[in-house]
């Protein structure tokens, strides 16, 4: 026996039950669906009919039910508590967007049939395109892309089509000025498109010193810059026109990570700073689900220099009908299959509607109050870099100079809230200051939940000083640390059949 | 506002404690004349009921494919979604957690993932699969790119009978990155010839099977062609249903195979989200890209899951990583993951049964019309005029009769054939109804 307290004949304890996999359930015989053997006579399968079983285990409905509820309770959810991912915006998901999602009017519609037969579903798209764009003043809306890397990639290329549609001159705009703070997606999606990556060291305030940044601009071959903005430190980039001024003069575009758009939804339109193009995470700053990973989905805005290049397919009302433009001369081209991520449409256009314009006003302010409440509650006891660069956007930025000489790393204090009841915050990034911790607390915490977490923070500075075991923490989850080493090592990527 | 819970004394009292007047002193870093003083022009807020009712208007504006007879394929399929898979999905510890990296309190999802990796690789005869990917085009599109990593060449083969979309999403990378894109004319009846167009700059071949117009054939030989000039095969699955009843790609040699899962537990939800499935070979794992879930043990030696080889990703690797994919289908997976399960051995093999016998009945009943010699549940039918006008017409008679190809190959010159699909959910009235409108 090992670990604590596990001391049931069965292993199991409480609601924390040992779940093995599917296969290992494998009893032959068992259905899960009732479905009858076809009469076909002769196929027409021209000879590839499958020769030997697929190799799936056979399972009752009861079994199945039971094996993910199982499954489920072993993960953590916004439903559970507090998530304060930074950059990730984990706020609560209403379930009235499941319920919209689900109308047979949206779900169970083919994305090919008449155009006559979706015309309330081509409505809500745009309707989407209206709302996105009134809130980011930007006139352009792709709305495929399906997620935020997704959508990065897109604005890259509508800028990359620009810049060829300028002829020769353009030729040789290949750089792209990235931040160190930046997503690490931001270099991958500029270097996926064949830019050479210009990092843009933090100035010591958290952002990019606008000075340094006319210089590296005002050495040619410009494409883009890429800012995400509020940034990674947790601070908004005060000198963004001149940032966008510099980029524009350099005959570059500017390209805005919009995965902090949730700080100042409502107040602040993206369009007004000279943006060219910003992809939004609807899963973030609108609420669709997570998801353990997905579905995302990542419209991008667009200037009116950028829309005419966006992909298609578009949206267009012709004779009084919507209809979708499959082909134009000027789109650089299609993201993915079909017309975009309609369900995630669905979802975030209700939780729009649901807010209005003064509701998601009050999104970002009490989101932004929440992360500098919590930095103001723990900032003596965890230091905070850029405290003092101005006011804290939607989330805090801790680093670990306060658990110096104490042996207890910035990951053992995430391992140690998962034993306190709490989701980890973002660790490690961004990369611009040492044992990052940025917290991101959302708006749809309640006073008393951000409270417990202050709480909590405080208490395990408090042991990390007093040398409490928290190297080894977790202890009360469903697994202690895994071995991520011999995963990596010897990779066992699926279940295979023994012998 | 119900979903926001600080309330005016709530922020009176942290407005005191930040040291700041009011909310807005809090956005002094912005611009002054960019900060906007009212709430944008857009309605105000709505109460759960009135959203309700104004979504419900818009959605009553579409014919739900539930309302009569349904055959639209090309790419998503309406299958039976058992009412488990819905409800687990829904389960606020999968819906509402994060991608898994904290593995100690996302045991679950990384569970799942293992089991659907596994799936994956059994459903297409392949060795190692990824977590999910956007779509099956995005899927397509990364395999090509993966192809062009492992050999080191920049020229992908493209059957005339790759879905256009997912020919263009492929194109449209192959613009940005420099490579080349061989896409030929479709070939309705099939018998397109692949093999003599791999030479020693190629670094891949890409089928689908069934192919767009429902065609299936073995991929073996031309694997072998694609092998012997030091090519990838890449074959693409967008009815995985169809696995259930046919050879694996993995049998006939595929090196990739991208495929589009939507089928096995998801809504057609209007073309998205749907489920990009990948799965190659395991000498080619560390060019694969994606989340990948591994089996490990945690420190008190149980057994347990992680996302694993994530040195190929871009959160590490930044503008070295080998795709800047960041996100996967979770709950897509996860509803398939699902599906597939209550199906099972034997609910699968049962349930591609019925799709073919559907198709082959309907096939019988249009006799020589239709040009697909060898089908899964999707087959090409030649009309006697415009294809868009009779499915314009027939929709108007309540019969969505399927996709004319026109909307894929617009000037082709196909304007006369429809894609015709039949799964499950379509009844032997419904092959009925279509079979008499189309006579």
């Amino acid at each position: 026996m090992t670990g604590n307290s596990r001391d049931t004949v069965s292993g199991d304890f409480g609601l924390s039950i040992e779940e093995p996999l599917i296969f290992e359930q494998d009893s032959p015989g068992a259905l899960g669906v009732d479905w009858p053997e076809a009469d076909i006579g002769a196929d027409r399968l021209g000879g590839l009919a499958r020769s030997g079983p697929v190799g799936l285990p056979s399972l009752a409905e009861p079994t199945v039910v039971r094996h993910y509820t199982r499954l489920s309770q072993k993960n953590y959810g916004i439903d559970t508590g507090l998530f304060p991912l930074g950059s990730c915006t984990m706020k609560h998901n209403p379930r009235l967007n499941e319920r919209m999602a689900r109308l047979p009017g949206f779900a169970d519609i083919h994305p090919l049939q008449p155009e006559s037969t979706v015309q309330g579903a081509l409505a809500l798209c745009r309707e989407v395109q209206r709302w996105l764009s009134v809130l980011t003043g930007m006139p352009g809306v792709a709305l495929t892309p399906g997620a935020g890397a997704h959508g990065e990639l897109c604005g890259m290329m509508a800028i990359r089509a620009a810049l060829d549609a300028g002829g020769a001159a353009n030729a040789d705009r290949r750089r792209v000025l990235v931040p160190d703070s930046a997503h690490g997606t931001n270099p991958a999606t500029a270097a996926a498109l064949g830019f050479e990556v210009v990092s843009i060291p933090e100035d010591g305030r958290g952002r990019v010193d606008p000075e340094r940044f006319e210089a590296l601009a005002g050495e040619g071959g410009v494409a883009a810059v890429m800012l995400t903005n509020p940034n990674t430190c947790g601070v908004f980039e005060n000198d963004i026109r001149r940032i966008a001024d510099a980029v524009h003069e350099a005959g570059g575009y500017f390209y805005c990570d919009g995965a902090n758009f949730n700080a100042i939804v409502g107040r602040v339109r993206p369009g007004d700073l000279g943006v060219d193009a910003m992809h939004i995470n609807l899963h973030k700053t609108f609420s669709t689900p997570h998801g353990g990973g997905g579905p995302g989905s990542g419209p991008v805005v667009f200037s009116d220099a950028l829309a005419p290049y966006a992909p298609v397919p578009r949206i267009v009302e012709e004779d009084g009908a919507l209809r979708l433009e499959e082909a134009n001369g000027r789109a650089f081209g299609r993201m993915k299959a079909f017309h975009g991520q309609m369900g995630m449409f669905v979802r975030a256009l209700a939780y729009m509607m649901s807010h209005g314009a003064d509701g998601l006003r009050q999104v970002s302010g009490d989101a932004v109050l929440n992360a500098n409440y919590l930095l103001r509650k723990l900032e003596d006891v965890y230091s905070a870099p850029f405290a003092h660069s101005g006011p804290a956007m939607h989330e805090a930025l801790f680093d670990d100079r306060a658990l110096r000489d104490t042996g207890v790393s910035t990951l053992d204090i995430a391992k140690a809230m998962i034993d306190e009841g709490l989701h980890p915050m973002t660790v490690y990034f961004p990369l611009v200051v040492h044992g990052a911790m940025l917290v991101e607390p959302t708006e749809t915490e309640t006073r008393a939940s951000l409270d417990r977490f202050i709480a909590i923070m405080r208490g395990l500075a408090e042991r990390a000083k007093d040398g409490a075991p928290l190297t080894e923490a977790p202890f009360h989850a469903p697994r202690r640390r895994l071995d991520e080493t011999q995963a990596a090592r010897k990779p066992v990527l699926r279940w295979q059949a023994e012998g | 506002m119900r979903y926001l819970p600080i309330t005016g004394a709530d922020r009176s009292e942290m407005l005191q404690a930040v040291g700041a007047p009011s909310v807005d002193a809090l956005f002094s870093d912005v611009p002054e004349d960019a900060l906007l003083a009212e709430p944008v022009d857009l309605p105000r807020h709505a109460g759960e009921f009135e959203v309700e009712q104004r979504l419900s208007r818009l959605a009553a504006r579409n014919r739900a494919a539930g309302a009569g007879p349904f055959f639209c394929g090309a790419g998503s399929y309406r299958h039976h979604i058992p009412a488990s898979v819905d409800y687990l999905i829904q389960r606020g510890e999968f819906l509402t957690s994060y991608t898994p990296y904290q593995p100690e309190i996302a045991q679950g999802t990384l569970q799942y993932l293992f089991e659907f990796q596994s799936q994956v690789c059994l459903l297409t005869g392949m060795e190692v699969a990824n977590a999910s990917m956007y779509d099956g085009a995005t899927a397509a599109a990364e395999a090509v790119m993966m192809a062009n990593r492992v050999t080191r060449r920049g020229k992908a083969v493209v059957s005339g009978n790759l879905h256009p979309h997912y020919r263009d999403t492929a194109a449209t990378l192959a613009r940005f990155q420099g490579f080349t894109l061989e896409a030929g004319p479709p070939a309705p009846a099939g018998g397109e010839d692949l093999a003599s167009r791999i030479d020693g700059e190629t670094s891949c071949v890409v089928v689908q099977y069934p192919d767009l117009f429902g065609n299936i054939r073995d991929f073996s030989e031309l694997a072998e062609a694609a092998h012997a000039k030091g090519a990838l095969l890449v074959v693409v699955v967008t009815e995985i249903v169809a696995l259930g009843a046919l050879r694996p790609p993995g049998e006939m040699g595929a090196d990739i195979v991208a495929a589009e899962g939507q089928s096995i537990g998801n809504a057609m939800n209007f073309g998205g989200p749907h489920l990009g499935l990948f799965a190659a070979r395991t000498r080619h794992m560390r060019q694969m890209p994606g989340r990948l879930c591994g089996e490990t043990v945690d420190a008190d030696g149980r057994r347990g899951y992680v996302l694993t080889l994530a040195t190929r990703e871009q959160h590490i690797r930044r503008e070295r990583a080998t795709s800047n994919i960041c996100t996967n289908s979770g709950l897509c997976s996860l509803a398939f993951t699902i599906h597939l399960t209550l199906l099972g051995e034997t609910g699968l093999r049962r349930l591609a049964a019925l799709n073919h016998a559907g198709a082959v009945s309907l096939v019988r009943r249009l006799g020589e019309r239709v040009v697909t010699p060898h089908f899964f549940n999707e087959f090409t039918v030649r009309l006697d005029g415009d294809a868009a006008e009779a499915v314009e017409r027939l929709a108007g008679e309540g019969i969505i009769a399927g996709v004319p190809v026109s909307r894929l190959h617009p000037g082709a010159g196909l304007d006369d054939l429809l894609l015709v699909a039949v799964t499950e959910t379509v009844g032997a009235d419904d092959i009925e109804a279509l079979a008499e409108a189309l006579s």
